[in-house]
């Protein structure tokens, strides 16, 4: 019963692994797999010594460092305010709302935000009630990033927070009450019980993050960057993807195995990392 | 229990916040309908377009009569109902025999599936396998390699596992098959785990643009993201390079990519309400730790 899922899984992830080879080839589509020369490191010499793919990388992690910082906490203090909520149809009427925008794809979320920061978008309406000139947000670096970062935050906090509400719904009510007998007010209840047991959850969600560090967030830059930022917004899928409609195969391969590699060392790493400290108590697995 | 007055004053503070936090989470979609239903001159006003100043459904008209639109709409309502029907189907097979603890090499199949959260092969590996599949400019090249993830397998098979032992042992003293017990005893116990894999399963593929930009390259084959991906962004980064500021020419299309935007997200917001309960309980199973 066994062999076709065993089967499904050779051919759709395994088999593609096994295509990683085409990185040490000078793959031509005519020659096939089997018939391309072999070239070594050649690739990732040349992945390396160009200026596009060096900068792609920096670009990566860049926006992935930027994402962490800003946003890992997000959801966290999301989840402790709807917490402190006492009236619960407020509270998941909050909660449907703010996870909404998880339901979309950045096709549709990209094409929003570059209206409602376009030209004459409502936030360059904005803008120019103060009497300042518009500014345009999509074209300039700085701006471009920071709306990259706050539109995956915007995007991202309220599913987020469902995981650190549940860690919260499991948190046993005895504690609060000794802890209110022992005179602790609300603030002091929240930093000394409620933060404390959320550190697993937080633990294990960014060693996950961590695994996502290379890929940076494809699905939202490349349905909102243009041309005109690409010294900022251009990341190593952007570049894999642009050498693939090039045809310059053995380049998006060596440049997709770099950054997979990479990703799962970070995030095994970061296990192996987060067990040793917690004698073995904390970890994805 | 008497609140003292600092906590009072946080309480009120506490409910304005998230209010306006949730009015920032819904203010862009309100601000596309507004859109959407205005004319091409008010939608060219400055302003929040919290409603609708001059109601014209011009847009929708004009949206509604591109046969691209009409090809995607039918292409992702198939892809969405066969892919879905085939993530269930394989998932509750796939799952049935790792959560037995009888079958052999179990764990070494767990493993092979799981690694496959870690690493892959990545784009053009993939590429050149659908190619050599015959897979490109087909519907299965959209439904077929995602069937199963090792995600879905994995809290599936935590759900089954979490079923008493004995049903299993009582119906094959009764001389039921192993298709027969996962059929008829599994699959009706299972309702809620499987809810919410077809759910994920079906937004999944109702937002799915990546694979149809790669594999498929037939317009008439194409899905509705991918559509709406050249009308709304493309377009607009055109104008950018062209340096195009002249509103009135930038919102007749505004109009347009916002009623395309409308049309595309109507059947989740209209079964959102309904179905984001399951969503979540989904995401509890999924934290469950093996």
């Amino acid at each position: 019963m066994a062999l076709p899922l065993v089967g499904f899984f050779l051919l759709f992830h395994y088999v593609p692994m096994l295509g990683l080879v085409i990185a040490f080839k000078d793959y031509v589509i005519s020659d096939g797999l089997f018939g391309s020369a072999w070239v070594g490191w050649d690739n990732f010499a040349r992945l390396f010594s160009s200026e596009d793919f060096p900068k792609a990388v920096r670009n990566t992690l860049m926006i992935s460092v930027l994402r962490l910082v800003c946003g890992f906490f997000t959801p966290v203090i999301l989840a402790l305010l709807l917490n402190e909520v006492r009236m619960a149809g407020y509270k998941r009427s909050i909660q449907t709302l703010t996870y909404l925008p998880h339901f979309f794809s950045w096709v549709i979320l990209g094409g929003i935000f570059l209206m409602i920061f376009g030209g004459g978008g409502p936030v360059n309406s904005a803008v120019k009630l103060f009497g300042v000139e518009p500014v345009s947000f999509l074209t300039d670096d700085a701006a471009f990033i920071a709306i990259l970062i706050v539109t995956g935050i915007w995007q991202g906090a309220g599913w987020g927070a469902i995981i650190y509400l549940a860690s919260l719904s499991g948190i046993s009510p005895d504690l609060y009450e000794a802890a209110v007998i022992d005179g602790a007010n609300r603030w002091k209840q929240t930093l000394h019980i409620t933060l404390p047991s959320l550190v697993p959850t937080m633990i294990t969600l960014f060693i996950l993050s961590l695994g996502g560090i290379m890929t940076a967030g494809f699905d939202q830059i490349y349905n909102m960057y243009n041309p005109l930022v690409f010294n900022v917004a251009d990341i190593i899928d952007t570049y894999v993807l642009r050498r693939l409609m090039g045809l310059d195969l053995s380049l998006a391969t060596a440049a997709g195995m770099f950054q997979g590699i990479v990703g799962m060392v970070l995030i095994v790493g970061a296990n192996i990392f987060a067990r040793k400290i917690s004698k073995g108590e904390q970890g994805v697995w | 229990m008497k609140q003292s007055r600092g906590e009072k004053l946080f309480n009120v503070a506490n409910i304005v916040v998230l209010g306006g936090i949730a009015l920032l989470c819904l203010y862009p979609f309100l601000y596309t309908l507004s859109l959407s239903l205005s004319s091409a001159k008010e939608a060219s006003r400055d302003g929040l377009h919290l409603y609708p100043a001059e109601l014209s459904l011009t847009s929708y008209q004009m949206v509604l009569t591109n046969p691209n639109i009409l090809t995607g709409y039918i292409n992702t309502i198939v892809r969405t109902l066969l892919g879905t029907t085939l993530t269930l189907l394989a998932t509750c097979v796939a799952a049935y025999p790792l959560s037995r603890r009888e079958m052999p090499h179990r764990s070494l199949i767990t493993f092979l599936i799981v690694f496959t959260m870690l690493f892959g092969g990545g784009m053009v590996p993939s590429y050149l396998l659908m190619k050599n599949l015959g897979l490109i400019n087909t519907i299965w090249v959209l439904v077929v390699p995602g069937m199963l993830s090792a995600f879905n397998i994995i809290i599936v098979k935590n759900y089954f596992q979490s079923l008493p032992e004995s049903l299993t042992e009582s119906a094959r003293i009764d001389g039921a098959g192993e298709w027969r017990i996962l059929f008829q005893i599994y699959l009706p116990l299972s309702k809620p785990v499987l809810a919410t894999v077809a759910l994920w399963s079906a937004v999944g593929h109702w937002n799915s643009w990546f694979d149809a930009l790669l594999y498929i390259t037939e317009d008439r084959k194409q899905v509705l993201q991918t559509f709406l991906q050249r009308i709304v962004i493309e377009s607009s980064t055109q104008m950018m390079e062209l340096g195009i500021t002249d509103a009135q020419m930038q919102f007749t299309s505004e109009t347009i990519k916002a009623a395309t935007i409308i049309i595309t997200i109507l059947p989740i917001i209209m079964v959102y309400p309904f179905i984001q309960r399951h969503f979540v309980k989904g995401i509890m199973l999924g934290g469950v730790k093996e």
